[in-house]
C-alpha cells in the first residue's frame, strides 16, 4: 500500500532498479499479445517459447505486451538479451522459435535477416532502428508511449516508467481548479470525435453543487476500423485509470465507471486486473496516496449496441435500461448518471491527461496544431504494408 | 419480495428436468448482482452466461424479483445484440462483419458456413445444438480482416475454405466425445 507521493517515488526507484537488474541478469522475451497478436497466433507462440526454454533449461523472462501499432506484422516477438538492444522479430512462426532461441539466445547470432528492428538504445549491424522504419518514423507516441513496451498486466512496470506521477502531483500540489485550468490551457480536446474542449467540460461539472458526481470512461468504441481504445486498454490500462482519477479529483467525483464493450473481452480482463492491482496499492479506493481524496472505479460491460457510444444512450444502458439517446439539455455534466453530474470522456482523451499534468502545457502544445494540440491515435486497418495503428 | 414469494408467483414447470435447480442458481445470481448494486443488464449478462440464453420464464422471473414489469425486462433483453431469447448451440461461431471485414468479404465466409450446415436467417443453430452462427460488428482486428471467432479464439485472415474446415473440426470434436 502506497501511503504518500514520497512512497510512490521510492517505489518507482525500487521498481526501476529491480527491472534494470533483471534485464542485466537474464534475457527477456516479449510477445505482442493484444487481440491482434492473439488473432495471429501469439498465445501458441508463448507455449512454444516456454516449452523450448524448458527443454533447454534456459532462464528467461517471458511477458505479454500490448500492441505496438504494427498489426500487419503480427505476431511480433521481441528479444532483449543482457547488454544487447531489444530486437523485434515480425511475422514469427512456430518454426522460428527454436531457431531464434538456438541462434540468438544460445549462440549470440541476432539473425539480422529475420529481424524487423531494434527498440531503444544501442545498435546491431544489419538491423535498423525500429522507429526509423518508414511507418514509425513520422510518429510521436505520447498516450501510447508504453503500449507494446511494458507488460500490460504489471503495475510495477507502469510505475517504473513514471506511472501515477501525474496523480501524485495533482494530489500534493494542485487544487481541482488548477487541474482544470491546466487541461484547458493545454487545449486538450475530446478524442471521441466531437472534439469538445475537455477542460471546459470538466468545469461544467465541477461547478455543480451536488455532493455525488461521476466520471465515466467511454470505451464503447464501435466505429468501423477503429481500435484505438482497444489497443490502449489492452496495452496500458493504468494510464487510462490515472487519467480517470485525475479527472475525478478535478470535478469532485468519488466514483468512476469504465463503460467497456463486451466485444473486447481482453480489454475487459486487463482493465479489471489494473483496477484490482491499483486497489491493492492504494491508488484506487479510499485516501489515495494518503490524501483525503477517495475514488472507486468499476467496469460496466456493454451488451452490444452501437448507439451506446452516445453519452445519453450510454447512461441509459448503465442504469440498466434500453440504450436509447434522449434529448439534451440537460447535459450529462449537469444531470447524467442517476441524474447526478457526470463527465464522460473517451479512453484516449483520459490517456492524455497524465502526460499533460506531468510534462506541462508547453510540452503538449509542442505537438499538433494551435487549435488542436497533442497527438491523435489512428487505426488504419486497410494498409497491408505501410501502416496500421498509428500515432497517439 | 422474498425468494419464496417470487417462486410462488412464477410457475416452475414441473416437467422440466432440474427446474428447481435452475431457479436456485438464478436466485443466487439475482441476489449477488443486486447486492453489488448492478443493473438489470448486468443481471441479464450473468444469467445468459449461466444458461447460454435467456429463457422466457427466466425473464418473467427476473421481472417479478426486481419488481419491474415483464415488458421492461423484455425490452432490455431485445434491445442489445448480446442477448439471445433462443437457445444457442454448444459452440459459438462468430463472423465479424464490421466494415473492414465486410469489404474483405466476410459475408462470403458466412454464406459458406450456412451452405455447408444448411443454416439460414431464423435458423442459425444446427439441429444437434452443436453451434450457433452469428455476426458481430467489429472486434477491432481490422488489420487482419476478415476475422472469425470460435468460442473466444480469434482466427485471422480467414478464407471460406478455412472457415468451413474450422467449423468441421467442431463437428469432429463432438464425435470424439
Amino acid at each position: 500500500m502506497i501511503k504518500s507521493s514520497l512512497g510512490l517515488d521510492q517505489l518507482r526507484n525500487r521498481y526501476a532498479d529491480a527491472i534494470s537488474c533483471e534485464l542485466e541478469e537474464k534475457p527477456h522475451i516479449y510477445v505482442g499479445a493484444a487481440t491482434c497478436g492473439r488473432a495471429s497466433g501469439a498465445l501458441k507462440l508463448l507455449d512454444y517459447i516456454n516449452t523450448e526454454l524448458d527443454k533447454r533449461g534456459l532462464a528467461a523472462n517471458v511477458a505479454q505486451v500490448g500492441c505496438i501499432g504494427l498489426c500487419y506484422a503480427e505476431p511480433l516477438v521481441d528479444i532483449a538479451k543482457p547488454k544487447h538492444p531489444r530486437i523485434c522479430y515480425s511475422h514469427v512462426t512456430a518454426e522460428m522459435i527454436p531457431l531464434l532461441i538456438e541462434e540468438y539466445l544460445v549462440k549470440d547470432n541476432p539473425r539480422a535477416d529475420l529481424a524487423m528492428g531494434t527498440v531503444g538504445e544501442g545498435k546491431i549491424d544489419g538491423i535498423p532502428d525500429l522507429f526509423d522504419l518508414a511507418v514509425l518514423k513520422p510518429q510521436a507516441k505520447i498516450a501510447l508511449r508504453n503500449c507494446g513496451h511494458i507488460n500490460a498486466e504489471s503495475l510495477p512496470e507502469y510505475i517504473a516508467r513514471g506511472g501515477y506521477q501525474g496523480l501524485a502531483k495533482v494530489l500534493t500540489t494542485m487544487t481541482p481548479e488548477e487541474v482544470i485550468d491546466t487541461i484547458e490551457s493545454a487545449g486538450l480536446r475530446g478524442r471521441g470525435g466531437a472534439g469538445f474542449p475537455t477542460g471546459r467540460k470538466w468545469r461544467l461539472a465541477s461547478g455543480q453543487p451536488e455532493e455525488i458526481k461521476y466520471i465515466v470512461c467511454n470505451a464503447d468504441e464501435g466505429d468501423p476500423g477503429a481500435f484505438m481504445n482497444r489497443s490502449l486498454l489492452e496495452g496500458d490500462p493504468h494510464r487510462v485509470l490515472e487519467g480517470m482519477l485525475i479527472a475525478a479529483y478535478a470535478i469532485g467525483a468519488r466514483q468512476g465507471y469504465i463503460y467497456l464493450r463486451a466485444e473486447y473481452p481482453l480489454a475487459v480482463r486487463r482493465s479489471q486486473r489494473a483496477i484490482d492491482d491499483a486497489k491493492c496499492e492504494g491508488l484506487v479506493g479510499e485516501s489515495i496516496l494518503g490524501s483525503n481524496f477517495s475514488c472507486q472505479i468499476d467496469i460496466i460491460e456493454g451488451a452490444g449496441a452501437f448507439v451506446c457510444g452516445e453519452e445519453t444512450a450510454m447512461i441509459a444502458a448503465m442504469e440498466g435500461r434500453r440504450g436509447m439517446p434522449r434529448r439534451r439539455p440537460p447535459f450529462p455534466a449537469t444531470s447524467g448518471l442517476w441524474e447526478k453530474p457526470t463527465i464522460i470522456n473517451n479512453v484516449e482523451t483520459l490517456a492524455h491527461v497524465p502526460g499533460i499534468i506531468s510534462n506541462g502545457i508547453d510540452w503538449f502544445r509542442s505537438f499538433g496544431t494551435p487549435t488542436n494540440p497533442g497527438k491523435y491515435h489512428w487505426g488504419l486497418p486497410y494498409a497491408s504494408s505501410s501502416s496500421t495503428s498509428g500515432e497517439g | 419480495m422474498s425468494t419464496e414469494q417470487v417462486e410462488q408467483q412464477i410457475q416452475v414447470s414441473p416437467d422440466r428436468k432440474n427446474g428447481q435447480r435452475r431457479f436456485f442458481r438464478l436466485n443466487e445470481i439475482i441476489t449477488e448482482q443486486t447486492a453489488a448494486n448492478r443493473s438489470l443488464i448486468a443481471i441479464l449478462q450473468a444469467v445468459q452466461e449461466e444458461y447460454r440464453y435467456l429463457p422466457e420464464e427466466v425473464l418473467t422471473y427476473i421481472a417479478t424479483a426486481l419488481d419491474l414489469s415483464p415488458a421492461t425486462v423484455f425490452g432490455v433483453a431485445t434491445f442489445f445484440a448480446q442477448f439471445s431469447l433462443e437457445p444457442k448451440g454448444r459452440y459459438l461461431v462468430t463472423v465479424c462483419d464490421g466494415t473492414a471485414c465486410h469489404v474483405k468479404r466476410s459475408m462470403a465466409v458466412y454464406d459458406a458456413i450456412c451452405r455447408k450446415y444448411d443454416l439460414r436467417e431464423g435458423k442459425l443453430t444446427t439441429p444437434d445444438m452443436l453451434f450457433t452462427l452469428e455476426t458481430v460488428a467489429c472486434v477491432g482486428c481490422c488489420a487482419l480482416a476478415p476475422v472469425m471467432i470460435v468460442n473466444g479464439e480469434v482466427h485471422a485472415r480467414i478464407t471460406r475454405e478455412a472457415a468451413v474446415t474450422i467449423v468441421d473440426t467442431l463437428a469432429n470434436r463432438k464425435e470424439e466425445e
